[in-house]
């Protein structure tokens, strides 16, 4: 695993030197807080689905978005990529600042927001028309990199950074959907990852997974905090404590409580918290 | 207690009959016949219609052989029969008209389910749906009053001007051609592979559309990467029916083509269609060896719409083997 230790804060700030959409000083110092959510909160049509959410999601940590069915955690982590906007009639309240930037102010392309902070999905959903190369550097050719040798580098480091590069080396021309599903979980993170994202989103991952590719991705998501600031999903208690280092609890659409994982599980301070951690609803 | 081992039968006494037996269902039986004879009359209607046909020329087929397949003299009078300018007006006519029609429809169809604002959506499916439900005897009045006359004002001498270096659009323009015959004939179709289309395009995933645009993906970008090309297949077989429907389209061709049994390489000439001979001429046929040849037309119309078919559907399998297209899981 020594592999996906190759990268440093140095590395990325260069490697962002060809991605000349994103105005990102090179000489600041990394934030604590990735992201800062203020007064956040969506509708759907007359439907308040988020009700005024603040919360700071700090850099490089794994931050669990935990809650019964319902509560607002998909619409809650998508609104922080504005992945929410392709359902229609929709309206959002609040910010939500990316490095300082506000994701929902008007000059914002939601293109260039969802370059900057990925996403990784329940199902896995590789391109099926694509082979399993392709699949990887799609984001980096949408972002119109032509250099065949970068995009070859790239490829390799992000299937490496995906712990998928050993399993799939030989058959990079094969289509996507041939693989796994665990597998195709992991292509879609390395899909994701190519284009270097600031933050990395996945909405409950392993729903569709069984244990073992659990346990692969949960120890993906481990390795690739120390490189992206991520942000899950889980319905799942034991997952959430394992992997996070923060967990936010949502009840119908309210942040109930948020704090470091261990603290949110140990000694909540809320008793909403504590019924749903301990599994009296939800 | 006592109830239960009152109609308790220790399991070594119960035959696997009273187990597992299935009750008689009647239902079941009577549904699948039904269904089973359904299927089957629609083969048994196709082998019927090409029997009478190929039994209906048989004296035509004898006299003229493969000639007829390959001749271009069609003399009534002299009992000279050979359809190759009207194989060659059904193809080129509706290749015309698969040129014109498909991106237009395809185009339409992405539109309607990737960009159109929801409101707009309904409108103008209905009048897409509209479009195919005009007679064809109407669109071709149409086609003869408006279209051929600002064609022959307009888009000809235009294609004439730049185009006419090639062989396609030379010689005077008369008005009824085998282009207008394409042209009406994209117009007739256009609805069928819209409305197949735009059904196709909906069934694409939502996951796709989202993997695409979390890469950053803008709106033409995620439509092509993954909802044009996840459905090339089924667009494949909405093209497929399109051209079914203008190899054996009549009416509204009849009415612009010009019906003139030639081959000329100008679009501009006229041409004449399979179908259309069958439609102008079965009422004056009058020797029996006429109305052979005119049955032999219709076998051979029958013949080309299968084949045409058969190579579309083994043209699909070679895409789907060779390409990375497979089924999602």
């Amino acid at each position: 695993m020594d592999n996906l230790v190759m990268t440093t804060p140095e590395r990325s700030v260069m490697d962002r030197v060809d991605r000349p959409a994103e105005p990102i000083p090179a000489d600041e110092a990394v934030p604590a807080c990735t992201l800062r959510i203020k007064d956040l909160s969506i509708w759907y049509g007359d439907k308040r689905a988020i009700d005024n959410v603040t919360l700071d999601i700090a850099s490089n940590a794994v931050t669990a978005i935990i809650g019964p069915s319902g509560c607002g955690k998909s619409t809650f982590i998508r609104s922080l990529n504005r992945m929410h906007e392709l359902v229609p009639k929709t309206r959002v309240e609040g910010t939500v600042l990316l490095q300082g930037e506000d994701l929902y102010s008007s000059n914002v392309d939601p293109a260039i927001v969802r370059r900057r902070v990925g996403m990784v999905f329940q199902k896995s959903n590789p391109f099926p028309t694509m082979s399993i190369g392709e699949n990887v550097i799609i984001g980096l050719r949408l972002n119109g990199v032509r250099n065949q040798k970068f995009l070859n580098e790239r490829l390799e480091r992000s299937l490496r950074m995906a712990a998928l590069w050993d399993e799939v080396k030989d058959d990079l021309h094969k289509p996507g959907t041939s693989l796994s599903g665990g597998q195709q979980q992991r292509l879609c993170i390395a899909r994701a990852l190519a284009v270097e994202p600031e933050v990395l989103l996945m909405d409950e991952p392993c729903s569709a997974l069984d244990p073992i590719a659990t346990a692969k991705i949960e120890e993906l998501i481990y390795e690739l905090k120390t490189t992206y600031t991520i942000v899950t999903v889980t319905h799942n208690m034991q997952q959430a404590g394992r992997i996070s280092d923060y967990t936010a609890f949502f009840y119908l659409g309210r942040l109930i409580e948020f704090g470091p994982t261990t603290k949110i599980f140990t000694n909540p301070s809320e008793r909403q918290t504590e019924d749903y951690i301990t599994g009296r609803f939800g | 207690m006592t109830t239960i081992s009152a109609v308790h039968i220790p399991l070594e006494e119960r035959s696997a009959q009273t187990r597992m037996a299935s009750p008689s269902r009647f239902g079941d039986k009577a549904f699948e016949l039904l269904t089973l004879t359904m299927a089957l009359a629609v083969v048994v209607l196709i082998i019927l219609i090409g029997w009478q046909l190929w039994n209906g020329s048989s004296l035509a087929i004898k006299k003229f052989g493969f000639r007829f397949l390959t001749t271009s003299t069609w003399d009534p009078v002299a009992e000279q029969f050979g359809a190759l300018p009207f194989i060659y007006g059904t193809l080129v006519s509706s290749l015309i008209a698969l040129l014109i029609a498909v991106p237009l429809s395809i185009a339409t169809a992405a539109y309607l389910t990737e960009l159109a604002p929801l409101w707009i959506r309904q409108p103008l499916v209905s009048l897409i749906e509209m479009l195919a439900a005009i007679p064809s005897v109407i669109l071709g009045l149409w086609g003869i009053f408006v279209m051929i006359p600002w064609l022959r004002e307009y888009p000809f001498p235009l294609l004439k001007r730049f185009f006419g270096w090639t062989p396609f659009f030379t010689g005077p323009i008369y008005g009824p051609s085998m282009l207008a015959g394409g042209i009406i004939i994209a117009v007739m179709i256009l609805p069928i592979i819209t409305s197949v289309s735009r059904e196709i395009l909906r069934s694409v995933p939502n996951l796709q559309r989202e993997a695409a645009y979390a890469l950053g993906a803008t709106r033409w970008e995620a439509t092509r990467i993954a909802v044009l090309s996840y459905a090339k297949k089924g667009l494949f077989g909405a093209v497929i029916l399109g051209l079914g429907r203008a190899l054996g389209e009549t009416m509204a061709v009849t009415m612009v083509i010009g019906n003139t049994p030639q081959i000329a390489a100008s679009l501009f000439q006229p041409g004449y269609t399979l179908a259309s001979v069958l439609a102008n001429e079965f009422t004056e046929a009058t020797t029996d060896m006429y109305v052979q040849a005119l049955f032999e037309i219709g076998f051979v119309l029958l013949g080309i719409t299968i084949l045409v078919n058969l190579l579309a559907q083994l043209l699909l399998r070679t895409i789907r083997t060779t390409s990375a297209t497979r089924a999602v899981q």
